[in-house]
């Protein structure tokens, strides 16, 4: 075992899938001496060469086509979107192109491409630097989103991402890129479409993703001091959605809470609960179930504001005793 | 012009011959209401699906679009199987997943046709890097509208291509009309092959109404591609003389227009030429017709006599996993 960041993470899974497998490259803005807007490719310049490390125009829209088109020719393309929020402009060529590709040929052609984009607030880079995007992409058929909350998880899941045969979305979090943790010296997959739970309890059931994972965890020890048993459930993969373990789990403990940092509408929690509440755990439950998503606003710049937009720390420790409680409206 | 052997003219010839007749059958199909969706017709234009897919190796690749059947017939497509995608069976192309605007062979080299106008464009480019990068020696043909020239992915594409100097040749088919859209009205130059002084590559005009015109210019910006100079824009200047899609009723053109260019129509010049010339006789051609009129009386047996895809199958293709379904 060696102690990582979660920025090498991403940066060992790229790195070593490239010495293994001439077909597998990176491309995308200032990834080269620039070592990226986060520094994940530094150094990669060095290794790889320009060719394999391959620096693009400020054309995000067409270079995630390139990737599609040099998916289709049997690369294995990694493509990094500076920041998640520049997937708009990426949205066609990966939601109608990359995605339906393959099912509109009759499965002629096969996507094999992943793309890379840091997401998250917590930087005060304001509404078009911060945004959490899975949900724009949660309900496209014919791809699959990966959200890791630690470094093990990150290099596991990336490799397993640039093997697979279908596009990814890899949703890196800026506030996570630091974060150590540890990952086996060999190599090693963390499968696609797996949970893990990441903390054992008896009261309530808390799925989180991504920096969610970090912050219901120190919720859970602030509540265990209040006698709170919470057990965490880190999906790590969205799409495919592993959703029997959290099935099992709301069983146990009777109650269900989804943490995520997207806007509440229409982000991932309503999926989640709609899975639990029409899983033989309704017949289980003991309180109604819930969501605990940003607020839906944009990102704000201010310090205080763009902190109130998300869940924080407090937020869960507040909504966990509320639902346990039986205060479920108060 | 006498370069070209005398096989290869007739070879053209017949491609068109098939490229219209297939056409003006899926239209009477549609008419007899067997037909599920929309289709895009290319007639007016075969001479430039075939007189550039004609320039190229077996080997090269093609992106397609919408208006995509030509493309496919050049390329070497099976009419059967494309009949049977138009109505939407099992046996077609796709599997009845696309329909008219998706029809693709992959292992004639085709990338796939897009429905989504420009959207080829940059997965072109990335093959043409693929190619690259793989040190091949193959080369990629991206056909695209009058249309898609106005879209932002036409120049970010053209650029990239251009500075990694990749193997691709980009052929802008001018029919003179993106829907009912003129380009009178939306390309402020004359020719949008100017457009490539942009880029510091060559831009190339050409009669897209002339078979051989369109092989000579393509067969020259293949070469260029193939020796590792980069990217040429060619327009070629053509007509649709049927609408847009089966909701157009044409009202934003004459009917005197529509005639002006039939007049110039690709199959009529190719064939008046190769009488003159002597290369072909009347009993050919009389030969070659009713050979086209027999593939596509087969190609639509087929297609009609074919199963649909079974119910269950839906969710076939969405994944790669979903293969085994």
């Amino acid at each position: 075992m060696s102690i990582i960041t979660y920025k090498e993470a991403v940066r060992q899974a790229m790195v070593e899938k490239m010495r293994e497998d001439k077909k597998v490259f990176l491309m995308g803005e200032d990834i080269g001496v620039y070592g990226g807007a986060f520094g994940v490719s530094m150094g990669m310049l060095k290794e790889f060469g320009p060719e394999r490390v391959l620096d693009t125009p400020m054309s995000e829209a067409s270079f995630t086509g390139v990737g599609v088109g040099a998916a289709i020719m049997g690369m294995r393309p990694i493509v990094e979107i500076m920041f998640a929020d520049f997937l708009t402009f990426s949205a066609d060529q990966f939601a109608n192109q990359a995605a339906k590709l393959r099912f509109m040929t009759g499965g002629q052609l096969k996507v094999s491409l992943v793309i890379r984009a840091p997401q998250g607030s917590g930087t005060g880079a304001a509404a078009h630097h911060s945004q959490n995007v899975e949900a724009w992409f949660f309900n496209i058929p014919g791809i699959k989103i990966v959200v890791p909350s630690n470094p093990y998880d990150a290099k596991g899941l990336l490799k397993s991402s640039i093997e697979d045969d279908n596009p990814v979305l890899f949703l890196e979090h800026k506030l996570l890129y630091n974060l150590k943790g540890e990952v086996p010296e060999e190599d090693y997959r963390v499968p696609i479409g797996k949970s893990r739970v990441a903390r054992k309890g008896k009261d309530i059931t808390i799925v989180a993703t991504s920096i969610m994972v970090k912050r219901s965890l120190k919720a859970a020890e602030i509540l265990e001091k209040e006698g709170i048993q919470a057990e965490i459930i880190d999906p790590r993969t969205l799409k495919p959605l592993d959703i029997y373990p959290i099935i099992e789990s709301v069983k146990k403990t009777h109650r269900l809470l989804v943490v995520y940092e997207g806007c509440t509408t229409g982000g991932i929690g309503g999926e989640i609960i709609s899975k639990v509440g029409e899983s033989k755990a309704f017949l289980y439950l003991d309180a109604p179930l819930f969501r605990l998503g940003g607020l839906d606003t944009p990102i704000p710049y201010n310090m205080n504001l763009e902190r109130k937009a998300t869940p924080q720390v407090e937020d869960i420790v507040s909504k966990v005793k509320k639902i346990v409680k039986g205060d479920w409206y108060a | 012009m006498n370069t070209i052997p005398r096989e290869l003219k007739l070879t053209m010839l017949k491609k068109m011959m098939l490229i219209r007749a297939f056409e003006e059958q899926a239209e009477k199909l549609f008419m007899k209401n067997l037909v599920h969706g929309t289709m895009h017709l290319s007639i007016g234009e075969e001479a430039v699906a075939v007189g550039a897919i004609s320039a190229l190796e077996k080997t090269d690749y093609i992106s397609s679009t919408h208006r995509g059947h030509g493309h496919m017939i050049a390329k070497g497509g099976d009419v059967k199987k494309m009949f049977a995608e138009f109505l939407g069976k099992d046996t077609g192309y796709c599997h009845g997943r696309g329909g008219s605007m998706h029809i693709a062979d992959a292992s004639l080299r085709n990338l796939g046709a897009t429905g989504i106008v420009g959207t080829g464009i940059p997965i072109a480019t990335g093959a043409a890097l693929a190619l690259k990068m793989q040190r091949r020696k193959e080369v990629v043909l991206s056909f695209f509208g009058d249309g898609a020239a106005n879209e932002g992915l036409f120049f970010e594409s053209l650029n990239m291509a251009t500075i990694w100097k990749l193997p691709e040749v980009f052929l802008c088919e001018n029919n003179m009309y993106a829907m009912s859209s003129s380009v009178k009205r939306f390309i402020p130059t004359q020719n949008i092959a100017d457009r490539a002084a942009a880029f510091g590559i060559p831009g190339v005009v050409v009669d897209g109404m002339d078979v051989i015109a369109v092989y000579n210019t393509t067969k020259t910006a293949v070469e260029r591609a193939r020796s590792g100079k980069g990217p040429t824009l060619i327009e070629a200047k053509t007509y649709r003389y049927k609408g847009h899609s089966k909701s157009d009723k044409n009202l934003y053109r004459t009917k005197e227009e529509i005639e002006e260019w039939k007049k110039r129509d690709p199959i009529n010049t190719f064939k008046k030429h190769l009488l003159e010339s002597g290369e072909l006789t009347t009993e050919e051609i009389n030969r070659l017709e009713e050979s086209v009129k027999d593939e596509i009386k087969k190609g639509v047996e087929f297609a009609i006599k074919s199963p649909e895809p079974p119910i269950d199958s839906i969710t076939k293709y969405v994944y790669v996993e979903g293969d085994e379904q």
